[in-house]
């Protein structure tokens, strides 16, 4: 049976292979981004000494699993309303505009030492371009809306990821001095020998910066003055409802993971295993890279955004951008010029032998 | 075939949009109009494997240069019919930088089929181990590292001499001293006083 398949699946041409596996991660994408809503509630909900949501079963157990298609059957039956003053193109356009790139980005990203959808040699590049168009679904939705509350929230929202965008990638230029390339599956295999020799040890302030800048990138708490409900009420996707405010759920959600995956790639090895090369549990199947090590790191990764909400307050406007402009960018640039010292004397990363 | 197809698809939607930018009555419409522009060209260029340069078009002036452009954009009340007061005094100035763009085209593409370069059609399929970004690096950095860094200093001067010439100082201002505020201790702002609940009879 196995081997019938195999062999049905090696006679079918490229395109359609990738084809399949586009449609196998996005649809296993979604199922992750529903069962995340879930996953924060709870999670919140214990670090709040509460249960979270526990009413909604699937097929009479697991109390709470069925929440999220609870949810998204909801959000499908109601009404969207559009307002009657705002721009009926771009109010449609908007959340579309925001959810394709937090889809499109994970074409380059290598979930296995075997399967990654495009080997793009720009790949870091072009996550970077893709991130950046995000912001686009916000600002339209916040000008198409026709309401000032929205407006403000989309004001902040662009300032912030301008300002964050920057810092991020200069984070990013520290890691491509690191790794010598811009392709992610390049840049996951110059980290092979266990946890030592990941960029975290070496990249640690660009680490810091990456992931602050991604938790502002993709507004969440403590960054989340775009939607600000205690000053704008829900910031820019106030007049939204229905399925179109689900889909700004969703990217904001998808963005979560994707920002995960690409702190676990660029600095904590992607899958490859940490015990790799240890004396005893590097030859068992713990030392082995698999797409588990992934999984497990990106797990890791957006638990830390789920306890960020539950624990910090919210960022001042003005501190979110004097944090941008004024800490973390510079924290980048001396680092890049610490690596350029370690370069030339061949510390860290540069030790490899065949950086030279 | 079907590199030529998508060519003419981009290439259509790309003279529909820049037609957009300036045909639109809403400056908002415009800016997004220029985004589709952008974002059509890259992947033009895609189509000629020049892939870092798409995505570096990209890169910069949609997900920043437009984003700030957008911004301001959005935040202006631009009156239109303003705008459009000096269209016809100015429009020769017009015509003449559109014919110059035009003609400047033209003698790239004359000049590449007098190198035998064929023009009509697309780039030589490239080696799949050929990096784009890896031979642009190397003549960046290498042959045209003087040039760049000249380019890079000229920039730099810009942004001082744009901060330079919009920074005011105005009298009276009041500004939040940040380090002030970090700096502070409870003992600044609260007193504790030692008092009797109530008063003596």
């Amino acid at each position: 049976m196995l081997e019938k398949f195999n062999s049905l699946w090696d006679s079918l041409p490229s395109y359609v292979q990738s084809l399949v596996w586009i449609v196998i991660v996005t649809v296993v994408l979604i199922l992750c981004v529903a069962f995340l809503t879930l996953w924060e509630r709870k999670v919140i909900g214990w670090m709040q000494l509460r249960r979270g949501p526990n009413r909604v079963r699937i097929l009479g157990f697991l109390p709470g699993f069925g929440q999220p298609f609870a949810d998204v059957i909801k959000l499908l039956i109601k009404e969207v309303v559009i307002p009657a003053r705002a721009n009926k193109i771009l109010f449609r356009l908007a959340p579309m505009i925001a959810l394709i790139p937090a889809f499109a980005a994970w074409a380059v990203i290598p979930l296995s030492p075997q399967l990654v959808i495009s080997k793009a040699d720009a790949g870091l590049l072009y996550l970077l371009s893709l991130t950046s168009m995000g912001v686009y679904g916000v600002i339209i939705a916040g000008w198409a809306a026709n309401s000032k509350y929205a407006f403000l929230g989309a004001m902040r929202s662009a300032a912030q990821m301008v300002a964050y965008e920057i810092a991020m990638g200069f984070a990013l230029v520290g890691v491509l001095m690191a790794t010598g390339s811009m392709n992610l599956g390049k840049i996951v295999e110059s980290q092979a020998g266990g946890v030592g020799s990941w960029n975290w040890l070496w990249l640690f302030p660009l680490l810091a910066v990456y992931f602050i800048s991604g938790v502002a990138e993709t507004n969440r708490a403590p960054f989340d003055v775009a939607e600000g409900e205690s000053e704008i009420v829900a910031g820019f996707h106030v007049e939204y409802s229905g399925i179109a405010f689900a889909l700004f759920f969703l990217a904001e959600y998808a963005n979560m993971i994707l920002i995960s995956a690409l702190t676990a790639v660029f600095f904590f090895g992607g899958w490859q295993g940490p015990f790799e090369g240890w004396p005893v549990l590097g030859a068992t199947f713990l030392g082995a890279p698999s797409f588990a090590w992934l999984f497990l790191k990106v797990f890791c990764l957006v638990f830390l955004f789920l306890w960020f909400r539950a624990t910090f307050p919210r960022y001042r406007y003005d501190q979110i951008m004097r944090l941008g402009w004024k800490a973390l960018i510079p924290v980048t640039l001396v680092w890049i010029g610490v690596e350029m010292v370690m370069a030339i004397y061949r510390v860290g990363p540069w030790a490899r032998p065949w950086y030279h | 075939m079907l590199i030529q197809i998508l060519f003419h698809v981009f290439a259509a939607i790309l003279v529909v949009s820049a037609i957009g930018v300036i045909t639109t009555r809403n400056p908002v419409f415009s800016a997004l109009a220029l985004v589709m522009c952008f974002v059509t060209s890259a992947a033009i260029w895609l189509l000629i494997e020049a892939e870092f340069l798409a995505v570096v078009l990209v890169l910069v002036y949609v997900g920043a240069v437009m984003v700030l452009f957008l911004f301001v954009v959005m935040m202006l009340d631009i009156d239109l019919a303003e705008l459009r007061q000096g269209f016809t005094r100015f429009a020769w100035l017009g015509w003449i930088t559109a014919l110059a763009v035009i003609i400047e085209i033209a003698g790239v593409v004359w000049a590449k089929g007098g190198l035998g370069v064929d023009v009509t059609r697309g780039a030589t399929p490239l080696p799949a181990d050929y990096s784009n970004t890896l031979e642009l690096g190397k003549l960046l950095y290498g042959r045209y590292a003087y040039p760049l860094e000249l380019a890079a200093m000229l920039l730099l001067v810009a942004i001082v001499a744009a901060i330079a010439l919009t920074m005011r100082h105005r009298a009276g201002l009041k500004k939040q001293d940040v380090d002030a505020q970090v700096a502070v201790r409870a003992a600044d702002r609260v007193r504790l006083v030692k008092m009797d609940p109530e008063k003596r009879p």
